[in-house]
């Protein structure tokens, strides 16, 4: 299949977009832009999948559009052919899961045109091949997505997480148009092609790592520049939150290995410590602030910062193999990073879909006042449940065999001859094992308050199933879960190409094996096989509940709850989203986040009621969104007088300006 | 094949046969040793059997993840007590879950039990719930870390091969010492044993694993019960296993070995039960607050472990 499909495929995004203006106005509107989106992402991704299986040999196209003597560059390769597989899987989910969910859409004007113009976006994104067309279509994606954050904008909270993100988004471009002035040098060489045959000294390339991690990093949600995400993608319409939550954060990924892994020439030793750092904190953080939210889809947005943590965790760990020559180590992380970002991808836009099924159901997306959901919403609470087990890591689910393959990868680290990463990389395990604990700690809290007991308001209460299309598009999300988790081999399999184009080596195939099984070194080594995990599990659990069934007893009688012979009737005296979080809170609290309590006791004899009132502060808010955002006001106040100037005024500082900048060429050249 | 077939079988009925006796034996041997006669030790399983055959009295504010929740604990929790070494390493499936995926198993039972005891959406169910995994969170990342250690030391994660590296080859190493104690605390804090929890307490403000199944009865809680006595002897076969395998009977060997592996795993659990016995009488129970100072000593040792064999190749 020749490249110009992909851009046939986007164009066709972009004139939906277009009719999306008009369709919006349409009764059935939202039903038809949702339906063609969906056609287009689910063709796109087939044939990325087909060109993923086949090997395609990398193809370009230049046409005649952007800057005059460069023309736009589109290439496409194994790299961003996985990409494009996961992202137009992701759109094609989200656009059948809309076509249902979006008559729920009070505003279809706002989000229609939209919609489609961000998903062509980021397909751009993965085929852009040069540094103009890359940037251009990532700001373009960042418009997009900040629109649809927007589309809600009279509810004060998300104007402000407008605000923000086109702020944090703005600052991640203006980091990523440096790196790549840096790597085009002095003569402009804005082409891939060229930029990789001309690689950067070793000053500039750490120069090059550092703001590709500041601007690659920004988006994806690295901490401490995470502090947009959780305000920015729960603002947004369910269906694009988890766009924006399991896909666009992928496109950031890719933008950092395209610059690290392919464009920035060979790794220096050290590279790989600063993405450990990062990503380890971010994992453990991401979790923690999760734990503490109560608004459902805030959780998940959090969870995302936390699996984007683990994902650069692997990242770093294979830039670290790859620059000391451990090829197998480095294909394993590798490996393990690219099958976490197909997982978390599948998961988070699940749990969004499910959060958005929630969320026409009852109108709620404080946890604090859901509960008992289950009942009421069967298939999506059995989807949700499934979507949680598989983030939490638990096998037979995805999640765990990414998760495994990151630890495998760790356990290979102390060959490593540098004693800084020798140091660091325990410790960045012990973070990592901290975080998958508190994940699961986190989506007990979130399934258990929200799904399970009573239900806290009326609304849970009368909370019904929600439409078909959204129940298929959950129900083929969990299939996928399990299926890729019994089926791991298979997906390293499909991965080794990609990995191969990474790092230069891919590990060994799994087929080999039999059952399924996966061995990253040697079977002697660590080996795991989801399949049969799996199956004991069932047989196990089913051997058991037919034998007692059996020969002992099935007898079941319902009666109110016992609580130990106290039953309240009141369902607020069931546990709250804060009150399960308090135990962890009080461990954690003090280096991570800071967390006020104050409690307002009335005297005795005193009719007012008590009040508790909880504050926690993510210090990366002050530390990091508020300098910048002081900056850019201060700046603003000052070049507000330039709005007030005479044309004589006017024309000088147009000269001035023209002087400065031939002044500037001539010392240059 | 044949053969290692039906060690695994042997080893799966044997871990679910003996699983409830560890459990009276450590009864008795408490008992015995506040000077009371104690039930007797096959009290168990008449308990079992007993809640077996009851009715099954379910909270009408339950839906059927209550009802489900107990075979899918017990499930998860026996794969991981079949795939851990007792008597002979010779095991079928062990190549199907290394050391890594045996505890994410046990996540597994955890994540369920604390959905099940928020279930019915009672106070009692949700302190349960939320203390347990306030436990688990540093509970799980310490046993990570021991692993580690345990697996560098060893070259791999199968069990089965760790086994042998220790037996034969590993001698005496501080990381190992550091690593044992570390997953002694792990096992005490996982099974709710005294300091961090009462296995015998009903009173309210003290318990954790008790309060999340205080609305079962009948056949699930029989089946809640089994796997934590399952779970019991998942961790005493672990310790045993990783740091005591003498008298395992190595793959391939013959009958002998097998029941001279038998007779040790036999005494393993005497005396690891009798031990666990003489120090939940010494100890009192901790303050829930206290406890992750109790589990964070463990995650220290653990680290401490890997970072040393990390350092040397010796240590």
């Amino acid at each position: 299949m020749p490249l110009s499909a992909w851009l046939l495929g986007d164009a066709a995004l972009l004139v939906l977009g277009f009719l999306g203006v008009f369709l919006s106005r349409a009764r059935a509107g939202s039903a038809l832009v949702y339906s063609a989106a969906f056609v287009i992402t689910a063709l796109l991704c087939g044939v990325s999948v087909a060109r993923l299986l086949t090997g395609g040999e990398a193809a370009t196209i230049t046409l005649p559009f952007g800057l005059p003597w460069l023309g736009a560059h589109f290439r496409i390769d194994t790299i961003s052919t996985f990409f494009l597989a996961v992202v137009n899987f992701g759109a094609a989910a989200a656009s059948f899961f809309a076509i249902g969910y979006g008559r729920h859409e009070s505003e279809p004007g706002r989000v229609l045109p939209f919609f489609p113009v961000f998903l062509a976006a980021m397909n751009f994104v993965l085929v852009a091949d040069d540094a103009f067309t890359f940037l251009l279509s990532w700001e373009l994606m960042s418009l997009a997505s900040w629109a649809l954050v927007m589309a809600h904008s009279r509810e004060p909270a998300n104007a402000r997480a407008g605000f923000v993100y086109i702020l944090m988004a703005s600052l991640g471009t203006f980091a990523l148009l440096l790196a790549f002035g840096l790597l085009a040098g002095a003569d402009g060489h804005y082409a891939f092609d060229v930029i990789r045959a001309h690689p950067p000294t070793p000053v500039l390339a750490g120069l090059i790592l550092a703001l590709a991690l500041f601007g690659a990093g920004s988006k994806a949600g690295l901490a401490p520049l995470h502090v947009w995400l959780p305000l920015a993608h729960p603002a947004a319409p369910s269906h694009v939150s988890a766009l924006m939550s399991g896909v666009m954060t992928k496109v950031a990924v890719y933008g950092f290995l395209r610059l690290v892994f392919d464009l920035n020439g060979p790794a220096d030793w050290w590279w790989g410590i600063p993405v450990l750092t990062a990503g380890a904190g971010t994992a453990v953080l991401g979790v923690l602030f999760a734990l503490l939210q109560n608004d459902f889809k805030r959780v998940l947005a959090y969870s995302t910062i936390e699996n984007i943590g683990v994902i650069f965790v692997a990242l770093g760990l294979a830039l670290a193999f790859k620059t000391h020559n451990f090829g197998a180590a480095a294909a394993l992380a590798m490996t393990a990073a690219l099958f976490h970002v197909l997982n978390h991808a599948v998961f988070k836009n699940l749990l969004f879909f499910g959060a958005g099924a929630v969320l026409a159901a009852t109108g709620e997306r404080d946890l604090g006042k859901l509960g008992g959901l289950l009942k009421n919403m069967p298939a999506t609470g059995l989807f949700v449940l499934v979507g949680c087990a598989a983030i939490s890591a638990l096998p037979p689910l995805n999640g765990f065999a990414s998760e495994w393959l990151v630890f495998q990868a760790i356990l290979l680290s102390p060959s490593l001859p540098s004693w800084a990463l020798k140091l660091l990389i325990p410790a960045v395990g012990a973070l990592l094992a901290l975080a998958a604990a508190l994940a699961g700690a986190c989506f007990v809290r979130a399934f258990g308050i929200g799904f399970l007991g009573r239900p806290r308001s009326d609304a849970a209460k009368d909370a019904h199933e929600v439409d078909r299309f959204s129940l298929v598009a959950m129900g083929v999300l969990s299939v996928l879960c399990l299926l890729a988790g019994i089926f791991p081999g298979v997906i390293i399999d499909a991965l080794s190409p990609i990995v191969r184009a990474l790092v230069g080596v891919s590990m060994a195939p799994q087929a080999a094996l039999g059952w399924f099984a996966i061995a990253p070194i040697a079977e002697s080594r660590s080996s795991y096989d989801g399949l049969l995990v799996f199956l004991f599990i069932a047989l196990s659990a089913m051997l058991a509940a037919f034998i007692i069934h059996r020969l002992a007893s099935d007898a079941v009688r319902v009666a109110p709850a016992w609580d130990c012979g106290f039953p309240d009737a009141d369902p607020n005296t069931q546990y709250s989203p804060e009150s399960f979080a308090q135990p962890i809170r009080r461990v954690f609290s003090g280096f991570v986040f800071s967390t006020q309590e104050s409690v307002d006791m009335p005297a005795p004899g005193d009719l007012r009621p008590a009040r508790y009132e909880l504050r926690v502060r993510d210090r990366a808010w002050d530390i990091v969104y508020k300098p910048v955002v002081g900056a850019v006001q201060k700046l603003a106040d000052v070049l507000n007088r330039l709005q007030f100037l005479t044309i004589q005024q006017y024309l000088s500082l147009v000269f001035a300006a023209l002087v400065v900048l031939l002044l500037a060429l001539a010392i240059w050249t | 094949m044949l053969e290692q077939l039906s060690i695994q079988m042997v080893q799966m009925f044997l871990v679910l046969l003996a699983a409830p006796l560890l459990t009276g034996f450590i009864r008795k041997v408490k008992a015995r040793l506040l000077r009371r006669r104690g039930p007797p030790l096959l009290q168990p399983y008449r308990d079992l059997i007993k809640l077996a055959r009851k009715e099954v009295v379910v909270a009408d504010s339950a839906s059927w993840l209550f009802r489900a929740a107990p075979y899918l604990i017990f499930a998860a929790t026996w794969v991981a007590a079949a795939l851990v070494p007792t008597f002979g390493t010779g095991l079928m499936f062990s190549w199907s879950a290394d050391l890594i995926a045996i505890i994410a198993l046990l996540g597994s039972a955890r994540f369920f039990l604390a959905l099940a005891g928020m279930d019915v959406g009672t106070s009692f169910g949700g302190l349960g719930s939320s203390r347990e995994m306030m436990f688990a969170t540093l509970a799980e990342p310490a046993l990570i870390m021991i692993v580690f250690s345990v697996a560098l030391i060893a070259g791999t994660t199968q069990l089965s091969y760790i086994a042998a590296f220790v037996m034969y080859a590993a001698g005496l190493r501080v990381s190992l010492v550091l690593g044992l104690v570390g997953l002694v605390i792990v096992a005490i804090t996982e099974n709710a044993r005294i300091p961090v929890d009462n296995p015998a307490t009903h009173l309210e403000l003290t318990m954790v694993h008790e309060a999340m199944v205080l609305e079962y009865s009948g056949r699930h809680l029989a089946m809640i019960e089994l796997s934590s006595q399952l779970k019991l002897i998942v961790y005493v076969s672990l310790i045993a296993c990783i740091f005591f395998p003498w008298g395992l009977a190595p793959v391939g060997a013959g009958l002998n070995a097998h029941v001279l592996g038998f007779a040790a795993y036999a005494g393993k659990l005497a005396a690891a039960g009798a031990m666990l016995a003489l120090f939940e009488t010494t100890v009192a129970k901790m303050r829930v607050f206290r406890v992750p100072d109790f589990i964070g000593v463990a995650l220290m040792l653990g680290l401490l472990a890997t970072l040393l064999r990390f350092m040397s190749e010796s240590l």
